[in-house]
């Protein structure tokens, strides 16, 4: 169970080996190719050069119907206009799983995907109704269902957590991490470095398409790669009563004229 | 696996309640019944409808002596036969082309994910009348040369042609100058419509008074032309698209999502476009050469469904296609009635009665919302 990628152009040199059970966080400045590897390894684009392999397969060889039964994708932008529930947008999730009626189980996977999410309330709410951090909680458990009766599945997010709040991006990479206990593979586009250190196995940092470091928090997550990978200064700093230090920027004082 | 287990007890009680929980939103079975009774009464009242009035006694008496049910033929002949040859044909094919104009434009409109998509925007409207414009000057000109080779059907003929052939130009025009996605193919298609109609502008130009006429007419839709034959013709296209599109119902509504999340969830955007705009084609296309280019249905008819049993793609393409039969087969029998002995164009009905009707939805929505 591993991917395995090497592309030239926009992404060069890319190796990665993704396992199950592991959360990949991927970070870098904007532009570095991140959302393109997550579109390379979900199949959207194929690589110009190069092989993605999937559960020792290559991914070329699946189909999408196959592919949409063993790895779940939440893209970053989710735009519905249309007034669907949000029970039924997630439901569709399931779409790959049965034929033309959800079965009971269906249902209750929706259902109790909607209870993770902590959304279960919005159940019958019109999408378009919902805030933007709503929305992609909504999108979340749609991923979720997708994924969740599949036996070594990976679970592909572009920046899952844009427009939650505190509390419920804290709750998403809660949940990520206890999928890979489960015995998935998580691999997340991240911006929150701080939450990449807190709940990452491994993190992939990208400059310019290209691997700048990788390997575990505390080895990437150091204040020169966070200097050169996104040109700030940064302090590290470990308070005394958490298990894992704390990145913050150091600001110089903006300069009033 | 705690959770494994709440999924299974929360399956269990579900299904224990499952019978007693009914406020499911309405089944396809549902939406085809109700609609299905709202059509077989515009049956009714339609094919009873007209300068000779059949009373819905007599409808029945002449239907049951048809099929054999009973032996006593209805006293007034005329009536039998005004029914099974003049009525009943228009009335079937309003329905074959109501349904097409319907089901095509739902469809449309799930995969351009766009609320004012229709028929229009693939070219198939648009080269149907270049075709027929075409044929209908060239007939005059050389009346009866023309007619001699293909009969009757020739404008029909011509104008199906017309309509599968621009459309096939705007799909390969939008394969080879953009990425093939859903977008380069509405804006190719706005393109060829403009240059399709500037032709049919430049034919309309160097017409006569009389073919003039003539093409507004066409332009404006007529089910006049309505015998068994037509109802023949048109019946295998539309039914071929009433009979599939509806497989394809699950796939349009996950491109709701997105065409990126819908191919991650496992649609193959490549066939579904193929096959929704082969099989729209194939309706409207078919639909438009028999009567004319009759707008509004394809576009709004989708839209009045979609306010009434929510936006799902498995009741919304049926549901349109019953709509789309229901509001032609009323617009029609108005036509032909409410200038009777002349007959106004059905086009101008449908949306003369159809837009304060859809302007009531939308502000029922907004209403609703509020």
């Amino acid at each position: 169970m591993h991917f395995v990628v090497k592309n030239k152009s926009l992404l060069q040199e890319i190796n990665l080996k993704a396992k199950t059970g592991e959360f990949w966080a991927i970070v870098g400045a904007n532009g570095a190719g991140k959302s393109t590897l997550m579109k390379l390894l979900s199949k959207e684009l194929v690589p110009t050069s190069g092989k993605i392999s999937f559960h020792e397969k290559d991914l070329k060889k699946y189909n999408l119907k196959e592919l949409a039964q063993k790895r779940a994708v939440l893209a970053q932008q989710n735009v519905i206009t249309l007034s669907f529930t949000v029970h039924e947008i997630v439901l569709m999730g399931r779409y790959p799983f049965y034929e033309s009626k959800p079965s009971q189980r269906d249902l209750s996977i929706v259902d109790h995907c909607l209870h993770k999410v902590g959304i279960i309330h919005f159940k019958d709410r019109m999408y378009p109704t919902l805030s933007g951090g709503e929305q992609q909680r909504v999108q979340l458990a749609r991923t979720l269902a997708q994924i969740w009766e599949v036996r070594e599945g990976f679970i592909l997010l572009d920046e899952p957590t844009s427009g939650m709040d505190l509390l419920h991006q804290y709750e998403t990479f809660q949940l990520a991490r206890e999928m890979t206990q489960k015995g998935y593979g998580v691999i997340a586009v991240v911006h929150d470095l701080n939450f990449a250190l807190q709940y990452a196995d491994r993190i992939l940092m990208l400059k310019k398409g290209k691997i700048f470091a990788s390997g575990t928090p505390n080895e990437v997550l150091t204040g020169k790669n966070i200097k050169e990978a996104f040109g700030v200064s940064v302090r590290i700093i470990q308070p005394d009563d958490t298990p894992f230090p704390v990145i913050i920027p150091e600001a110089s004082p903006v300069a009033v004229i | 696996m705690i959770e494994e287990e709440t999924i299974t007890k929360a399956e269990q009680k579900a299904q224990k309640i499952a019978h007693k929980n009914f406020k499911q939103p309405l089944s396809p079975a549902w939406v085809i019944l109700i609609l299905g009774v709202v059509l077989l009464a515009c049956v009714v009242f339609s094919v009873g409808t007209g300068a000779l009035h059949i009373s819905f006694s007599e409808i029945a008496g002449i239907v049951s002596h048809k099929i054999g049910l009973s032996d006593t033929p209805i006293l007034e002949e005329q009536k039998e036969i005004v029914f099974w040859v003049i009525r009943l044909p228009r009335v079937c094919l309003g329905i074959l082309v109501g349904a097409g104009l319907g089901i095509a434009g739902a469809a449309l409109q799930g995969l351009f994910r766009n609320p004012i998509a229709d028929a229009t925007l693939i070219g198939v409207t648009s080269g149907a009348s270049l075709f027929a414009v075409i044929v209908i000057m060239v007939n005059i000109k050389f009346f009866g040369i023309i007619n001699e080779y293909a009969g009757a059907y020739t404008l029909s003929f011509s104008a199906f042609a017309g309509a599968a052939l621009t459309t096939m130009i705007v799909y390969q025009l939008s394969k080879m100058t953009g990425d093939g996605g859903v977008t380069t193919m509405l804006l190719c298609g706005i393109a060829i419509n403009a240059f399709v109609g500037a032709l049919t502008g430049l034919m309309t130009y160097l017409a006569t008074d009389e073919q003039l006429r003539t093409i507004t007419f066409w332009t404006l839709g007529s089910l006049g032309g309505a015998n068994w034959t037509t109802v023949i013709s048109v019946a295998p296209f539309v039914g071929v698209s009433i009979l599939f599109m509806p497989y394809l119902a699950k796939s349009l509504n996950l491109l709701v999502l997105g065409e990126s999340q819908a191919a991650h969830l496992g649609v193959n955007m490549k066939i579904l476009k193929r096959s929704i705009i082969v099989l729209a084609t194939l309706a409207v296309g078919s639909s438009v050469a028999v009567a004319g280019t009759i707008g509004f249905v394809g576009l709004v008819v989708p839209h009045i469904i979609r306010s009434i049993f929510g936006p799902d793609n498995r009741y919304l393409l049926v549901g349109s296609a019953f709509g789309g039969a229901i509001v032609l087969t009323i617009a029609d029998t108005i036509s032909r009635t409410i200038v009777a002995p002349a007959e106004l164009p059905i086009g101008i009905l449908t949306a003369l009665l159809g837009t304060p009707f859809f302007l009531y939805l939308l502000w029922n929505q907004k209403r609703n919302r509020v």
